[in-house]
């Protein structure tokens, strides 16, 4: 069944945002198509998760003016302590809605690499947005939130990296949001052409407590043949959102998408992330950590859905549910008939660390083929009493031994963040948020 | 000099006697050997002296240079001076040895007077070379992956890094090849001194070879049944436990019968 909500905005508004914005006509008509499916279409349906009466859908202000950053050395201290101002040769910084800082190194322009906000991008690279823009990775008309994603995109980035173009330096961006009000309809594409290689790395910042706005964030990561890109992410945005973030990879023959993601954010989220392994060879190694408190809801659905014979697909995910917090982890690896010699494994743990506190690991093996290998571990448990006996034997005392083991279980993607500073960041919401 | 003294101990896991009045006293300076068949609780009065939350002590005391171990928490305990090395140590996912290792020194340590990184870091490069463990070790993750060997090489390499004044050693030498266990009794010998006591359980005389003991007890049943010097074990080695429960009239069927 079908019903018609009535959206933030009309079709009329969208159309004139986009005017506004100069884009160009074709995404001017996609944006007020994709409005007029966002009315039509029903909301996902996240496993174990009722999202029924989540409001996805009202703001306020769908974007907000912000002043942007002139140097490096207006950047506020939150945004500094990610980011290293000296070495960092790539750098976009999006202050809510505006993108405020961005620097390009020569060598990567003269290699043909973009890297731009998204609106630049519709504007000056009409071509590939074409080509890219939610036709691959993720489609308009999956459901009520892809849709409206399409229709009120405000700000996000582009990147493309030619064909093998192999940057040995992690790109990096920094979503600051420092006024409540704001709304974040984010999209991030990510092109990797044919043997190309890329490190991209994101963070999220909110720098208040309570939030008045929405988050829509819908990511696509491309990776043509023999491409290789490592993803990471830390997401630390405040409470009061009704966060959908769907960050979403397609990999061609021999090509690798690996995932770090730090999803730290305080709103109730569903967090899907899909990857596609499309070609023979492909693999994806995803990994993320989270730590749910509060009166959280989450929702974290992981599948990795393997065409490619011999294609590899890694799921790891470990959260830590505190207060009230309320948590499922769906993992799901897909073997697709025909994915002959393709091997799917994954692994799903949940610390909990209070009474009231809930986490549900949802471990799920579709196999469609018969020649191919899968595995799945999944538990759910509190702190093991052993491992604090041993730590504490040794002098350490049960509080310093719970924040090591805590720390511990969420450190595969701490370790794994090619980012000083923002591996740092990520420590340091971990202790915060477990404290 | 420090002491640590058993007195009469008994400790139950699970509402099951284990332990049935133990008594033994530790002198530092003195290496102590406890021998014994499977299963007699020799790990039980290892658990107990360090305060495994699953091992209740019902009766007995034990006492550390006058102070009540006893009412100590685990962490206190370590604190005091007491090290155990596990017969089965733990693994610790995520949490790198060198970083475990530094929150162990610092634990003992005054807030700011935490031990300096280029002096812990020093300290441990000397001690794992000593162990002949290689370097890597440290940034490994705390016993995950280790093998049986690697893992006691660990528990020896946190004994001489945290200096406990008493080290008890569960069956620090099962599982060892024979450089492994030279190196693991080199670094108990290096302790040896003064300032140390030691207590370690073990099956086989092997060990003692190296490290000679100043004392031997004998565990069965839940009791310390006999004790000697390093002449006991040599001969335990040689005749096993029979002439033991021979000459102190201990059947076989004890723990059976209690069972039923
Ligand atoms: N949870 C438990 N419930 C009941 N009995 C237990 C439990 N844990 C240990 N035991 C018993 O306690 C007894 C003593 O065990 P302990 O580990 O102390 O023996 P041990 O002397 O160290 O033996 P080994 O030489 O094999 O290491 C054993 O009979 C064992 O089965
Ligand atoms: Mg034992």
């Amino acid at each position: 069944m079908t019903v018609e909500t009535k959206l933030a905005l009309s079709v009329e508004e969208v159309r004139s945002f986009s005017q506004n914005n100069a884009e160009p006509a074709a995404f001017t008509d996609f944006r007020v198509n994709a409005m007029e499916k966002a009315a039509e279409l029903d909301l996902p349906k996240p496993d174990r998760t009722n999202i029924k009466k989540w409001n996805f859908i009202d703001f306020a202000n769908h974007t907000v003016e912000s002043a942007p950053f002139a140097s490096l050395e207006e950047l506020p201290e939150e945004v500094k302590a990610v980011v290293d101002t000296e070495k960092q040769e790539n750098l976009y910084i999006q202050r809510n809605n505006t993108p405020a800082f961005v620097k390009v190194s020569e060598e990567l322009k003269n290699k043909g690499v973009i890297f731009t906000d998204i609106q630049t991008a519709i504007r000056d690279h009409k071509d590939l947005v074409e080509k890219y823009f939610m036709t691959t990775a993720v489609k308009v008309d999956e459901h009520k939130l892809t849709a409206y994603h399409a229709a009120l995109v405000n700000g996000g980035i582009f990147v493309y990296v030619p064909r093998n173009v192999v940057i040995e330096e992690p790109l990096q961006v920094v979503f600051l949001n420092d006024n409540a009000e704001a709304s974040l309809f984010n999209h991030v594409l990510l092109v990797a052409e044919e043997s190309s290689a890329v490190t991209y790395v994101e963070t999220y910042i909110s720098t208040f407590e309570e939030a008045k706005g929405q988050v829509n964030v819908v990511t696509e990561v491309i990776a043509k043949d023999n491409a290789q890109v490592t993803f990471g992410a830390v997401d630390n945005l405040a409470h009061g959102y009704t966060a959908y973030v769907n960050r979403r990879g397609h990999a061609q023959r021999d090509a690798k998408i690996d995932w770090a993601l730090g999803l730290m954010t305080n709103s109730d989220t569903i967090y899907e992330n899909t990857t596609n392994l499309i070609g023979d060879n492909s693999t994806s190694d995803f990994k993320m950590v989270t730590v749910g408190s509060g009166d959280q809801k989450l929702n974290f659905t992981t599948l990795i859905r393997q065409w490619g014979k011999n294609s590899d697909g890694q799921i790891l995910k470990h959260g830590v549910m505190k207060d009230k917090a309320q948590s499922i982890f769906n993992g799901i690896g897909h073997i697709m008939h025909g994915g002959t010699k393709a091997n799917a494994e994954q692994e799903s743990r949940v610390l909990m660390l209070s009474e009231g506190a809930r986490g549900d690991a949802n471990p799920i093996l579709l196999i469609d083929e018969d020649d191919v290998t899968a595995g799945h571990a999944a538990s759910v448990g509190r702190v093991d009493p052993t491992q604090l006996y041993y730590l504490m034997s040794r002098g350490i005392s049960k509080q310093e031994a719970e924040r090591l083991v805590i720390h511990g279980f969420l450190a595969p993607v701490v370790a794994q963040l090619p980012i000083e500073g923002v591996k740092k960041q990520l420590t340091e919401v971990i202790e915060r948020k477990v404290r | 000099m420090a002491t640590l003294e058993i007195k009469d101990l008994h400790v139950e896991i699970d509402g099951k006697e284990i332990l049935k009045g133990v008594n033994l006293t530790i002198n530092t300076n003195e290496i102590h050997a406890i021998m014994g068949p499977n299963g007699t609780g020799k790990s039980t009065l290892a658990s107990a002296i360090m305060g495994h939350p699953k091992y209740e002590v019902t009766s007995g005391e034990i006492i550390l240079d006058g102070e009540n171990v006893l009412e100590m928490e685990v962490d206190e305990r370590a604190q005091a001076g007491l090290f155990l090395a596990m017969q089965y140590p733990s693994e610790i996912p995520g949490v790198t040895n060198a970083d475990f290792l530094r929150s162990a020194i610092n634990a003992r340590r005054e807030e700011g007077q935490e031990i300096s990184l280029m002096k812990f870091i020093r300290e441990l490069d000397k001690t794992m070379e000593f162990l002949e463990m290689p370097e890597e070790m440290s940034q490994r993750y705390l016993n995950e992956g280790f093998s049986g060997g690697e893992k006691k090489r660990n528990e020896i390499l946190q004994m001489m890094m945290i200096k406990p004044t008493f080290g008890i050693l569960d069956e620090i030498d099962s599982g060892l090849d024979i450089d492994a266990l030279k190196v693991v009794s080199k670094g108990i010998n290096e302790m040896r001194g003064e300032g140390f006591g030691c207590l370690m359980i073990t099956h086989y005389q092997r060990l003692l070879n190296y490290i000679t003991p100043d004392h031997v007890h004998v565990m069965m049943q839940g009791k310390v049944v006999k004790s000697g010097g390093a002449e006991l074990a040599q001969r335990l080695e040689a005749e096993g436990y029979e002439w033991i429960k021979a000459e102190l009239g201990i059947q076989d069927t004890d723990v059976v019968t209690e069972e039923a």
